[in-house]
């Protein structure tokens, strides 16, 4: 066996044997404690917690690759919650009036376009500039949640559409429209990240910029399209999410950087870049909807929820440290 | 030097951008408003800024140490919410010293797992603001924590007191600022705070023990973060479990606009208190021009880019970056 074969089975492995221990301690657990008779391991809820996974998921397939080039994106929570706000006022706007149901593909449309224009504006700055992407978006969490308020002051924005809540709420083979949703974006980035240019570019820059940008890789526009792609997620997330629910408060969709950056590490992406896996990221969603789910089942409460997902985000984060003492990290101090 | 070149100009312009962006402001907001440089309205904005502005003088601690702390908003919250607990059942001589204690404990948990388990502190900080904010909702039970006896009590003085016609609030920070100012620019610690920001391996080999340099700048930060927290629980009498919630942002703004590299090793208390005036004086002085509260957000969004932008053009002689 080479060296390092076994500590990388483990990392590449560790999020699936993690989740497991989930189902089993969950379930276990939920004979004693659990509020309702019904089992964790209910095929209708699994169904459910996919389906909840969607929202916190699709973005961290894009945080995953913004990861592995290198940089990070914070705002990911400001825009989802001011995509949601121009989704569904857009399907009010008097203009649309005359097309019906013909609006939900205007409206998904131009909320989308927002998200990809304030990523677009993130990677931009980025990439012109030369700041950091933490500060940049950390700057943008806040202007973009400011352009939140702005909009509708600290009301909710508030409008259901019949057609949209029927379409999100409908199951195909059994799978609900969100997680089709999910299961779509993952396939599309693993094809993006394993199979073309642009992916491997990424890997490389991320790994080592110096040595890509003398291998001729531009690495400016690689870095935004990354930041585009993730604005684009963070809002598809939105629509998907606010077509069933149809109210978003200025306040939603904070926090989520948190949420998503904790299910990116869990997966084995590196938070220097270079390195990660998309398909260990929809594990490591995988286990954190579980553990909510989880403990919502023995009858935790969300501040609990709050205190394992930290804790657990630290340990994960001292466990990859040690496993890759014996890796070459050990170089770079 | 007689002539000044263009590229003077611009060099300089870059250095004190901050300071020539805030004397503008200032004129401007002056002009608008008549208001503005009222000595009422500059001790408001002070005593305003001040819960903030403590937790910066931690912080500026941490960042030129070459870290990040994100949780210091959630251990404010934690620590209005213990001290105001406390106060009724122990009595506010003894909650004072148990909340900082408590306090103290979560900085050193910090300290240790940035220090001597060398993980990063972003992410150790982020998982931390989840931890703490679970547990101030657990040690609160989710309710909001207020004082019985409001008149009472000699808590208040901290966060309403005046001493010679100033508000406690700014003496404080003042105080705080004048002292951890001289323990960085002064003092055998301070030294090496700079050098393992500045360069971790060069300042192990010359024998500055990293981990507890790391350590103590943790425990610098949670020890402003109970003082503020103290400050706000004394002001308000009552509180929120999240109280303190985003604050991280904003103070880690007030630092980077105040000049310290978010890599570590330059920055100094002076300049992050100018970056905590900077904040609050644009802050007021959109809410007097008549704007929306949360257009801030945006221009505060703004001030941050342009003022690392501009740091980093007038350390690499160029305005646009090299990337291809």
């Amino acid at each position: 066996m080479k060296p390092g074969t076994l500590s990388s089975f483990l990392k590449r492995g560790a999020i699936w044997g993690f989740i497991v221990l989930e189902l089993i301690f969950f379930s276990l657990a939920g004979e004693f404690l659990a509020l309702s008779d019904k089992a964790f391991m209910d095929l209708d809820n699994m169904l459910l917690l996919l389906k909840q996974s969607a929202p916190i998921g699709i973005i961290a397939m894009g945080m995953t690759i913004v990861m592995i080039n290198g940089n990070i994106d914070l705002s990911v929570g400001a825009i989802f919650a001011l995509a949601a706000i121009i989704l569904l006022d857009s399907l009010t706007w008097p203009i649309f009036a005359g097309l019906g149901d013909w609006v939900i593909p205007v409206s998904w449309g131009m909320a989308l376009l927002v998200g990809v224009a304030l990523g677009a504006l993130n990677g931009l700055i980025v990439w012109k500039t030369g700041v950091d992407a933490f500060i940049v978006t950390l700057g943008a969490m806040l202007g973009y949640r400011g352009l939140v308020f702005m909009y509708n002051g600290e009301q909710p924005t508030s409008h259901l559409n019949w057609t949209l809540v029927d379409f999100a709420e409908a199951q195909f083979l059994g799978l609900h429209t969100a997680t089709w949703f999910l299961l779509a974006v993952t396939a599309a980035i693993w094809v993006l990240m394993t199979r073309t240019v642009h992916g491997r570019n990424a890997y490389a820059i991320g790994n080592n910029r110096e040595a890509a940008v003398n291998a001729g890789i531009r690495v400016g526009p690689h870095m935004m399209i990354n930041f585009m792609i993730i604005g684009f997620l963070a809002a598809l997330s939105a629509v998907v999410f606010y077509s069933e629910s149809g109210s978003v408060n200025p306040n939603d969709g904070q926090l989520y950087e948190l949420w998503v950056i904790t299910a990116v590490v869990l997966g084995g992406t590196r938070l220097t870049g270079g390195a990660g896996s998309v398909i260990s990221t929809f594990g490591g969603v995988l286990a954190i909807q579980l553990l909510r789910k989880g403990l919502g089942h023995i009858g935790a409460d969300t501040s609990t929820v709050n205190l394992v997902i930290g804790l657990i985000l630290i340990a994960v984060l001292f466990l990859d440290r040690q496993l890759n003492v014996k890796g070459k990290e050990e170089l770079k101090i | 030097m007689a002539t000044m070149t263009k590229k003077d100009i611009g060099g300089f312009l870059a250095r004190q951008g901050i300071l020539v962006a805030f004397a503008l402001f200032i004129i401007g907001f002056t002009i608008a408003n008549p208001k503005f440089l009222t000595p009422d309205n500059i001790l408001s904005v002070v005593r305003s800024s001040a819960i903030l502005g403590v937790m910066a003088l931690g912080v500026t601690f941490v960042v030129i140490s070459g870290n990040l702390d994100l949780s210091v908003g959630s251990m404010m919250s934690f620590s209005t919410i213990v001290v105001l607990d406390l106060h009724d059942t122990l009595g506010p001589t003894m909650a004072i010293p148990a909340m900082f204690a408590m306090t103290l404990a979560l900085g050193a948990l910090i300290g240790f797992l940035v220090g001597y388990l060398k993980l990063n502190s972003l992410i150790v900080t982020l998982g931390m603001l989840s931890a703490i904010h679970g547990l101030t909702l657990t040690y609160s039970g989710g309710k909001n924590m207020d004082i019985d006896d409001k008149s009472g009590t000699w808590l208040s003085v901290f966060g309403q007191g005046q001493i010679a016609g100033i508000p406690v609030p700014i003496l404080i920070f003042l105080a705080l600022a004048a002292l951890l100012g001289i323990v960085l620019a002064k003092t055998p610690f301070g030294r090496k705070v700079y050098a393992v920001g500045g360069n971790g391996v060069a300042a192990t080999f010359s024998g500055i023990r990293r981990a507890r340099t790391v350590f103590l700048c943790y425990l610098m930060s949670a020890a402003c973060v109970a003082t503020a927290g103290l400050i706000q629980a004394s002001r308000s009498m009552g509180s929120q479990n999240t109280v303190g919630q985003g604050m991280e942002l904003e103070v880690l703004a007030a630092v980077i606009l105040g000049g310290a590299s978010l890599l570590g090793g330059s920055g100094t208390i002076f300049k992050t208190v100018i970056g905590v005036l900077i904040l609050g004086f644009i802050q007021n002085g959109l809410l007097l021009m008549g704007l929306q509260f949360y257009a801030q957000f945006v221009v505060t969004w703004v001030i941050i880019i342009l003022a690392v932008w501009l740091d980093i053009a007038a350390k690499r002689g160029r305005l646009w970056s090299p990337i291809a």
